[in-house]
């Protein structure tokens, strides 16, 4: 096979190095098969709410608790950062050019700061309304899945911040050039599985 | 107690001086108690020796270098099977334990407390599985697999030995809570809301969550790496089909563990949330679920009967083709077969709580799943009869555990089906019936094919073959401690014996918890006679060398190397041409031929962070057992503090310099030349230098 049929979407891995194109593939398709895992841990987690969305056991039920508006302004802000994300993984094929794809992910690092920082507020919001995990099975079952979730942002963002000091360090070699790969399927994979959040959990829960 | 000693709370958390099994023991001095210091002696006692005869030996540098920051897929492998023979050996005396105080307690209180009962049969089902069974076949993969499939490691070598170091690090757990604590009376299921702190306030059922969820976490990895290894980095010309069944097997199994260890992993995290921060998933109160809690924990409940006996599988196809001395009979319906079991696996979770209160026609479509898995089990069966039939058997160790495979796993899974139909299932679940049917099943199924699997290939890993007599006195125990033990289990469950009793008040039970005790003893006379084979072996080693490397004229890719192999498996990469790889390049009389050129070879470097995570993780693990919380927090920051510092590491490779691997190469190619290539039934004797007649 030659270096071009092994090179993998989305990576450019210079030219000369076969073995190197044959290494991006395992380790991606590595990456591919450690978010199916990570699904089945959101799967069951979505299976779990389903089952305790009724047991209320007398506390706040979803339509009390929900901010359907900020949930809504969450889903932007996150959505939008996979768009910025997109436009990392594009300045790194096309432009090569590590300043540009350092400030989208700035960027993008930034929206993600401000998507846990407006759930974090939400949280406190339910707990001073007296709707905490301890509360009821619905709750704990609700504070499992979304945390979840915000806890796989905040490990992409630590992962931003690594990343770009990789950036400083050693330039687009190879290996970051994959990691921002495998960092953009994990950031779009947290995206889809907001937008299940928010129609599952926060638009259901405006059905009441 | 808390709030008088807050000093002491902030270092050691509810850790106090009776926490120590010594301590109890001394304080109340019954039986039971001093049994349990016996055994966290017996725990201090071993890793002193370990530590001492490490320093005495001076091998310290040794230990760290070669082996525990090693990344090399075949000492990873080496040392989970270390793990499960160590694991083994406690959870099989725990066994005969248990078997001991049933046998005595009729209408007596025997030598157990019962409490202590409980933690024994909790840490023999959770050690037999998690920390026997799983390190066993980890292993067992680890080491073959890539050679095999004529690769030079697995897909990410370092997460292998992090998936190493989390497992050793929930087995540690386990030792430690000999020592200080008590274990879970839970069971190795852990069902709330038994395990719940309003039942369970103390330490044990938190030392199951946490060794349990290290080894989950450890094992997800495995599972990720195995199946990338399998689909990217076969050789040329390896085509799936062209696979030996053990590769097939090993993808089956990495497949369910992606897919069915998150379920566990989840279950044990609420549970633990529940106990830690008082959630409600499965609390009698404020509208907890425990059903919730059996649905998730038996969704990988039962893909993970099979994640442990598809390898096994494996093991006895390899082994019955090359001591049948035939090709497989049924390759590819042996393949889909395994592939048929894998996915069945996940209907049929529910068979394991048919009383549970569904109602029927949710039973019976269950029921009716499982019975299903017995169809491609039974080709199976009838496709290693027929490799057998009209072969060239020869009777050696691993061989005769797959015979006796054979019919014992036929006899267990006859009483599985007895088990599948939900009315029947009514009378029997929870008595000894069900305990004696999947020890019949995975006694066979899991435990013969991993003792199989380390007799065949020990002479690989070494250089040397076991000593076959006292492999075969070690068969006669396995197999014989096995009918004793758990036949009468079938009689006690008819005769409504219940399961993880105590004591028990019907003389009619005597005889037969008798019988079943003897033959518990029997089964610790075969573990003793494995040990007493490997030291024989090793003594006799010079003798019985095989370093030629084929020491029983096998067909598969790993038998094509030296024994054992060299660090880089092969100099140059095989190119395969047809299925049995090696076979083929024996019958073309083109084995032991030198490669067209020596290159040189890029092997990945060293690394400490499977070691590091692996201890971080205990002392989390071990920090959040005891309410110890700053050592859960200073071990969670060592734990991504390592990873990110990882990260930055750019030298992961080291280079073998083609000189060197030309001389491995030359050495190994010059005494094949020299070897005497024997027939097939001098395999067992002293002439056996590794080099077959068919080769030459």
């Amino acid at each position: 096979m030659s270096a071009n049929e092994l090179k993998h979407a989305g990576i450019n891995l210079g030219h000369a190095d076969p073995l190197l194109h044959e290494r991006a593939g395992a380790e991606v398709f590595g990456f591919w098969v450690f978010l199916m895992s990570d699904a089945v841990i959101f799967a069951l987690l979505f299976a779990t709410y389903g089952v305790m969305l009724p047991r209320t056991a007398g506390g706040p039920t979803p339509h009390e608790v929900y901010e359907i508006k900020s949930a809504f302004t969450e889903t932007l802000v996150l959505l939008l950062s996979s768009f910025t994300y997109g436009m990392a993984s594009l300045a790194m094929k096309y432009e090569h050019r590590q300043h540009r794809l350092q400030q989208w992910l700035v960027v993008t690092l930034a929206l993600g700061l401000a998507f846990i920082a407006m759930e974090i507020h939400d949280f406190w919001k339910m707990f001073g309304e007296n709707a905490t995990p301890q509360r009821s099975g619905f709750l704990s079952s609700f504070y499992a899945l979304v945390p979840t979730h915000m806890l796989h942002v905040t490990t992409g963002c630590i992962w931003i911040v690594v990343l770009l000091a990789q950036l400083r360090r050693f330039g687009i070699d190879a290996r970051n050039k994959l990691n921002v790969l495998r960092l953009g399927l994990f950031w779009h994979f947290l995206d889809i599985v907001w937008v299940a959040i928010f129609s599952v959990v926060y638009l259901q829960g405006l059905a009441k | 107690m808390t709030s008088v000693h807050a000093w002491s709370y902030w270092l050691i958390g509810r850790i106090d001086w009776h926490s120590f099994a010594f301590v109890r023991a001394w304080r109340d001095p019954s039986l039971s108690e001093i049994i349990a210091a016996g055994a966290a002696a017996l725990v201090v006692i071993g890793a002193l020796a370990v530590i001492g005869g490490v320093t005495w030996l001076g091998k310290w540098r040794y230990l760290w270098k070669e082996w525990l920051t090693s990344v090399d897929h075949k000492k990873i492998g080496i040392m989970y099977v270390v793990i499960a023979l160590v694991m083994l050996t406690r959870a099989l005396i725990e066994a005969v334990l248990m078997r001991t105080q049933q046998a005595i307690a009729v209408n007596h209180s025997g030598i157990l407390s019962p409490e202590h009962f409980g933690q024994l049969f909790s840490t023999h089902g959770s050690i037999m599985i998690f920390f026997m069974a799983m390190p066993f076949l980890t292993g067992l993969i680890n080491y073959v697999m890539p050679l095999q499939i004529g690769a030079r490691d697995v897909a990410f070598p370092v997460m292998n030995s992090i998936s190493l170091g989390l497992t050793a690090a929930g087995a540690a757990i386990m030792m430690v809570s000999l020592v200080i604590g008590k274990f879970s009376t839970g069971g190795w299921s852990g069902y709330p809301p038994y395990t719940e702190m309003a039942f369970n306030s103390g330490v044990g059922p938190d030392y199951w969550i946490w060794a349990v969820t290290l080894s989950s976490i450890g094992t997800t990895m495995t599972g990720i790496n195995f199946a990338v290894t399998i689909y990217k980095l076969r050789t040329a010309g390896m085509h799936l089909f062209r696979m030996p069944l053990f590769c097939w097997t090993s993808l089956c199994t990495s497949i369910l563990m992606i897919f069915a260890m998150p379920p566990l992993t989840l279950a044990t995290l609420m549970l633990a949330l529940d106990r830690y921060l008082d959630f409600h998933f499965f609390t009698n109160d404020l509208g907890g679920n425990m059903m919730n809690y059996a649905n998730l924990f038996w969704l990988f409940g039962h893909p993970e009967v099979y994640i442990l006996i598809l390898p096994a599988f494996g093991v006895y196809s390899e082994v019955i083709s090359t001591f049948a001395t035939k090709q497989l009979y049924g390759y590819k319906s042996l393949v889909y077969a395994t592939m048929a079991i894998a996915v069945l696996s996940f209907t049929v979770w529910l068979h394991h709580f048919f009383t549970m209160g569904q109602n029927a026609n949710i039973n019976a479509f269950f029921g009716i799943a499982t019975m299903t898995i017995g169809i491609p089990t039974g080709v199976k069966v009838y496709d290693w009869i027929l490799t057998m039939y009209r072969g060239r058997v020869r009777f050696t160790v691993p061989m005769l555990y797959a015979i006796a495979f054979i019919v014992t796993f036929v006899i267990g899974g006859m009483s599985g089906i007895i088990l599948a139909i939900p009315p029947l299932d009514y009378v029997v679940h929870n008595t000894l019936f069900l305990v004696a049917h999947f020890h019949n099943m995975l006694i066979p199924g899991l435990l013969y094919g991993m003792i199989a699997g380390y007799q065949f290939w020990f002479p690989k890993a070494f250089g040397f073959r076991l000593d076959e007599r006292w492999g075969r006195i070690s068969f006669a125990c396995w197999v014989t401690g096995f009918y004793l033990a758990f036949m009468p289990l079938y009689v006690l469950g008819a005769m409504g014996m219940p399961r993880r009793m105590a004591a028990v008040f019907q003389p009619e039970y005597r005889p037969w918890l008798l019988i079943a005790g003897l033959g518990g003893f029997v089964l610790l006379a075969a573990l003793a006679s494995l040990f007493v084979q490997l030291w024989v072996s090793v003594r006799k080693r010079e003798e019985n060398r095989v370093f030629v490397g084929d020491p029983w004229d096998s067909r598969a890719l790993e038998w094509s190397v030296s024994a054992p192999p060299p660090e880089f498996n092969f100099a140059t990469l095989p190119e395969v041409r047809g299925p049995d790889a090696f076979g083929g390049v024996k019958e073309r009389k083109q084995a032991y031929l030198p490669p067209p050129r020596y290159g040189d070879i890029e092997m990945p470097a060293n690394s400490t962070l499977g070691p590091v995570l692996g201890i971080a993780g205990g002392a989390v693990a071990f920090g959040l057992v005891w309410y110890i919380w700053w050592l859960a927090i200073v071990g969670m920051l060592i734990c991504i503090g390592a990873v990110i510092a990882g990260s930055f590491r750019r030298d992961t490779h080291r280079t073998i310099p083609a000189d060197e691997v030309a001389e491995t190469i030359g050495h190994w190619l010059s005494r094949a030349a020299e070897a005497r290539a024997i027939p097939r039934p001098l395999e067992t004797t002293s002439a056996n230098q590794g080099l077959a007649e068919s080769a030459t």
